[in-house]
């Protein structure tokens, strides 16, 4: 290949295509993102909220999408669509056509005057139809670029020039330009990423649900935009037909799913079941706990982190579960419905609801279907873009990349790590031209302030409805004007939307303003973008502050609107004292070591080691035992049907091969210092190493019934059940199973019955989580089985069977070949005994409401994946977090699926939580691009909140010096006082504490703001 | 309805990594909890000096309250450790100087910890609105 093309298309600008732009952008790539719609956010901008942590969903996608906005390596194009790829990888040739907005980005403000104006109501698509807009809309509030843009499809002008032309008179900015017309831009990229995302399925040809026929019969997107403060009810929950608050609401499963025979879609779309509990809960904490929600299904597939607990709270909370198949939705008086059912004992049952959802699966978009066709990538048999086993982002194509719910269902957590891993693959191949076609930021030169007075501006939020909706925000900024040093305050709907954010900088430096307070929602997530705003309008960053009146105040008094009214002056107030006192600070940074340490070498290590190795980075890949490949080893086939050996050969040749990888058999980290750029590890044979970035792929473990390693709860259902694991020959687990199959299949073929038991160690609880692998892994046994020997009888006992996604192709084929379903639940567990010698099993079958026994050859347990006790070692050594359950914890469950908190460390595979060999792949790529973002830089920004000594306190007592974690302060044994390494300070502030002679501060941290802060709270 | 008995003012100094970010999920979670509060953003609970919680008491906060991670959980390593044992002290101070000890509240709240925070939020409300308001350290007293 010639010298690459240092720049990537990334074609769909929903929550993957965003991620995907960001890491190509952030690690030395130009990008050209490509949405078809008039801003960025896709799908996840809909939703209200996201499970299983109930984040309000605009607020954590806002940033990023702001973010890629603003990135100054991201070329943003929407109403856009690709028309062709020619070329290879490496380097190819982009059609692009962009269709006319009829407004000028450049002048439009958003000020809404059009929108107002306009004569023409439209049905709203954002909000499914359920709302009308106008024909010059915004896509939504927080929209990027929030610019307006014309419906050619409706707008009085353009189907009849001359008429109307009303937005382009009232336009303050001329903005509206009704001749424009579309563009062709011809684009040279490396690589292309496609993230064109789903469809929700359309119910309307399923006649028995009613949906088109009765108003209330909604689609779960539907209910999604009823929730939504931002949504055509603003949030009350409100039925169509009278708008009613719905009081029995009932949710029905796999609509458009699992269903072969109406909805042609044989797969499980992945993420229904979780949304529907989502939304029930969420309609309860809306209408009141007297709502009922029910929620009919067959299988409750709850398989991802953190699900199980949020499905049990929801059970515990009231929601009602029903394993039943609706077979009819139909009227009732009032516009109510009802539902006729079989239960599980097939018994008809009636019942009416006011208002019914129906959860709707996800297909790929037929444009995204087109736009396969246009540019040669192959589709699945379930009309999903095509990947592989081993490569899971990489589709026939080369070059050609894709991610999110386009390639198979899937949540947001899995989609963003595709969509770094279709990053990294794109990084992979375009390392050469890094920085090649990028630019830099030059931000202004900064203002000297040091001798001017605090001339302070206020920017109050209303955040939609969330602030506004409790606390009187025009009677805040009002209160802002009078504090001293405030020369401006105003207030806007939503302060982090992009056009506001160019507003402040103006304001800025119109009013030569010198400090800023944000009051808004939390600086964790919000301080770093009004930051750059202060920068790029000349003024140094840290003289700034945020007073946190959402989630601090407007959420959590919801009821007291006075009070919380009262608490936001009072939180301005204390901002504006502590920001008057603060001071310009240096922007320090550290040299990056580019290398990395990656700990375990099973398929995760090896795949992230190899994913940076092959960029040029050189790796250190820790191993604690003395072979490659963890728990690979042990599997004989995924579920896809590859087998594991000849792939798990070839990465460890690749590994052992590889000139940047470095592996160290038979050690373990012993001890960590340092931080993001330059970390220093020692391993336990004493040696030691210097890296910039760390990632862990440290595994789990498989739970073995028979082994009493750790503690048992005798009183939980299991109890000390160990299924005779262990103490006989004829008792398996899964991956013992999987050995049997590696070494001596046939020995199986004579077995004449084989029954399996689900669940063995998860959902309990003890050990509350589904461990995601064991339905999957213990069907794919059972047709292996079936292979050996098609008359064998094979049982399984299970509880819900989540075979997830397109897995369920393999649990249809298991019914088809006369595999035998039983399902348990914890109240009636199955038993296992000895009789004459063999095995016997006896299982409760709720269907016929009677005992089955079962004399098997042979007895498979589908045992939980639970994580290795000594993980918290570990990541108590990079100071990471680890979940209730004992996995590895992640900075955001949702949006940093790969990151830990603690900056430069990342995280793949099975410490996370359990997943297959193909998610713990792209899990590690994903890792490898998220660290070759700190990898690609010669250094990072440092912390700039240091302590400073003042020499003429410092008494040399040296308290200080013993205190500090970081050993950044030292003796001067000349002067007799104390010394602080910036490099080394993190402005923890334990030193400041600790001084006795108030001779050690932190830069703005000091007791002058803090106590400054103090004081205001106190005033009235 | 809004609530018409007297609402104590609690200054609360929150670390930046596990407590400040469990008050924001306190929020996210919709867990309500009264108004009483006014929260100080610090690097860690290990920054908390005796100096400034006497401070806000001087001012005329009827309570304080300081939460940092779970000791071991310190983003800083050790810096609740150092806090625990500081403030222990200068808990016994407060008792000496004939300030109620249950004005002065040490919680350890980790970022995922909503629900707890708004339960420590109205714990220590309750226990300050309990004593009245706080008059020993007010300056014009
Ligand atoms: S950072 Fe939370 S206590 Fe130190």
């Amino acid at each position: 290949m010639a010298a690459p093309k240092g720049s990537v298309l990334v074609v769909g600008g929903g929550i993957a295509g965003v991620q995907a732009a960001l890491d190509l952008a952030n690690s030395g790539f130009y990008v050209h993102l490509v949405e078809s719609t008039a801003a960025i956010g896709g799908r996840m901008a809909q939703l209200d909220k996201t499970f299983p942590t109930n984040d309000c969903s605009a607020c954590i996608l806002s940033p990023k999408l702001v973010e890629c906005g603003r990135h100054l390596n991201i070329n943003l194009l929407t109403l856009s669509d690709v028309e062709s790829v020619e070329g290879e990888p490496g380097a190819f040739r982009v059609v692009v056509r962009q269709r006319p907005r009829y407004v000028d980005t450049e002048k439009c403000l958003a000020c809404g005057t059009c929108a107002e104006k306009c004569p023409k109501k439209v049905p709203d698509d954002f909000n499914l139809g359920l709302g009308k807009r106008k024909a010059v809309y915004l896509r939504f509030p927080q929209a990027v670029p929030l610019k307006y843009a014309i419906d050619p499809e409706y707008c009085i002008y353009i189907n009849k020039p001359g008429r109307c032309g009303m937005c382009a008179k009232v336009c303050p900015t001329g903005a509206i330009n009704l001749e424009d017309t579309e563009k062709k831009h011809v684009l040279d990229v490396g690589a292309v990423i496609l993230a064109p995302g789903f469809s929700a399925f359309d119910p309307s040809v399923l006649d028995y649900t009613g949906y088109g026929r009765f108003p209330n019969v909604v689609t779960s997107m539907d209910f999604e935009r009823l929730l939504s403060p931002s949504g055509p009810t603003e949030g009350h929950l409100q039925r169509p037909s009278d708008k009613k608050e719905p009081k029995r609401i009932a949710w029905l499963q796999c609509i458009g799913s699992r269903d072969i025979n109406r909805a042609c879609h044989g797969y499980c779309s992945s993420v229904c079941c979780m949304y529907a509990i989502k939304q029930a809960v969420i309609a309860r904490e809306h209408a009141g706990k007297d709502v009922s929600a029910d929620i009919f299904y067959m299988d409750m597939r709850t398989h991802g982190k953190e699900f199980e607990a949020y499905y049990n709270r929801a059970s515990d909370e009231g929601i009602a579960f029903h394993r039943a198949r609706v077979h009819t939705v139909s009227p009732a008086a009032d516009g109510d419905l009802v539902l006729r059912y079989a239960d599980e004992q097939g018994r008809v049952r009636e019942e009416e609801f006011d208002m019914v959802v129906l959860s709707v699966g996800l297909e790929l978009d037929s444009r995204a279907l087109d736009l396969a066709g246009r540019l040669g990538v192959a589709l699945d048999a379930d009309n999903f873009i095509a990947t592989d086993t081993f490569r899971p982002v990489v589709t026939n194509r080369p070059g050609v990349y894709v991610c999110g719910a386009a390639s198979e269902p899937k949540d947001i957590p899995q989609s963003v790590m595709e969509a770094s891993a279709a990053a990294l693959e794109a990084q992979r191949l375009l390392h050469g031209a890094r920085w090649q076609e990028t630019r830099t930021k030059e931000f202004p030169p900064e203002r000297d302030v040091h001798a001017e007075p605090p001339r302070i501006g206020v920017f109050v939020c209303h955040c939609g409805i969330n602030i506004a909706g409790v606390v009187d925000v025009k009677d805040v900024t009002e209160y802002a004007k009078g504090l001293p040093g405030v020369v401006i305050a105003q207030d806007n709907l939503f302060t982090c939307s992009q056009d506001t954010i160019d507003q402040m900088a103006k304001t800025i430096r119109e009013h030569g303003l010198n400090r800023v307070v944000v009051a808004s929602c939390t600086p964790r997530t919000h301080e770093p973008l009004f930051q750059e705003t202060l920068r790029e309008a000349g003024i140094n960053k840290f003289l700034f502050e945020m007073a946190n009146i959402r989630d601090q105040d407007s959420w959590v008094h919801q009821n007291q609107p006075e009070q919380a009214t009262k608490k936001a002056k009072d939180l301005v107030r204390m901002a504006v004292a502590k920001v008057a006192r603060k001071q310009p600070l240096p922007y320090n940074s550290v040299p990056v070591f580019k290398s990395a340490l990656v700990v375990g070498a099973g398929v995760a290590g090896m795949s992230a080691a190899l994913s940076l190795a092959d960029q040029g980075f050189p790796v250190t890949l820790v191993e604690r035992k003395d072979r490659l490949g963890g728990h690979a080893v042990k599997f004989y086939r995924t579920w896809q049907g590859a087998e594991v050996k000849p792939f798990l050969e070839n990465l460890s040749r690749q590994v052992l091969s590889h000139e940047n990888i470095n592996v160290r058999f038979g050690v373990t980290v012993s001890d960590v210092e340092g931080s993001v750029g330059r970390f220093h590890t020692t391993l336990s044979d004493g040696s030691a190493l210097d890296h910039g970035v760390a990632i862990l792929a440290v595994g789990a473990e498989s739970y073995k019934p028979g082994k009493g390693t750790f503690a048992r709860d005798a009183s939980s259902p299991w109890g000390r059940e160990t299924f005779f694991h262990g103490a006989r020959p004829d008792v398996y687990t899964l991956l013992e199973l999987d050995q049997v199959f590696i070494k001596d299949p046939s020995s199986l073929s004579g077995a004449n019955q084989a029954v399996f038991i689900h669940c063995v160690g998860s959902r309990i609880p003890e050990r509350p989580y589904c461990s995601r692998v064991c339905c999957t892994h213990a069907i794919d046994q059972a047709l292996k089985l079936k292979e050996l020997n098609p008359d064998m009888d094979v049982i399984m006992l299970y509880r819900d069977i989540r075979t997830y996604g397109q897995r369920e192709k393999l649990y249809q084929e298991a019914r088809a070949k006369g595999i035998l379903f039983v399902r348990y639940d914890l109240d009636h567990l199955p038993k296992v005994g000895e009789e004459g010698g063999g095995l016997v099993v006896q299982a409760h079958d709720p269907v016929l409401d009677m005992d089955v026994r079962f004399n098997p050859d042979f007895l498979v347990l589908a045992s939980a994946v639970r994580p290795r006790d000594d993980v918290g070692g570990l990541a108590k050594l990079f100071k990471c977090a680890l979940s209730e359950d004992n996995f590895m914890l992640e900075a955001h469950m949702k949006l940093r699926p790969v990151d830990f908190a603690t900056d430069g460390v990342y995280l793949a595979g099975l410490c996370h939580y359990p997943k297959p060999m193909d998610e713990a792949i792209a899990q590690a790529q994903a890792a490898a691009a998220r660290a070759a973002t700190v990898l690609s830089r010669d250094e990072v920004p440092a912390e700039s909140v240091t302590a400073e000594v003042d020499t003429r306190k410092c008494t040399g007592c040296g308290v200080c010096v013993r205190i500090c974690p970081y050993h950044a302060v030292s003796p001067d044994p000349a002067l007799r006082v104390a010394v602080v390494d910036t490099g080394l300070c993190k402005g923890c502030g334990a030193c400041v504490a600790g001084c006795r002679s108030d001779a050690i501060t932190l830069k703005n941290m000091g007791n002058e703001q803090i106590l400054a802060a103090v004081d205001a709270a106190m005033e009235e | 309805m809004e609530t018409k008995k007297w609402e104590p003012r609690i200054v609360a100094f929150l670390c930046n990594w596990c407590s400040y970010a469990g008050a924001d999920l306190a929020g996210v979670s919709r867990y309500q909890y009264p108004p009483s509060l006014r929260i100080i953003r610090v690097p860690c609970s290990g920054r908390v000096s005796a100096n400034m919680v006497l401070d806000a008491l001087k001012s005329g906060a009827d309570g304080v309250l300081v939460s940092g991670c779970h000791p071991g959980d310190c983003h800083y390593i050790s810096g609740n450790m150092y806090a625990r044992r500081r403030l222990a002290l200068l808990k016994s101070l407060l008792e000496f100087i004939g300030i109620e000890p249950e004005r002065f509240n040490v919680s350890w709240i980790s970022a995922s910890e909503g629900k707890q925070f708004a339960e420590v939020a109205r714990e220590v409300t309750e226990k300050v609105r309990a004593l009245g308001p706080a008059r020993h350290l007010v300056k014009d007293f």
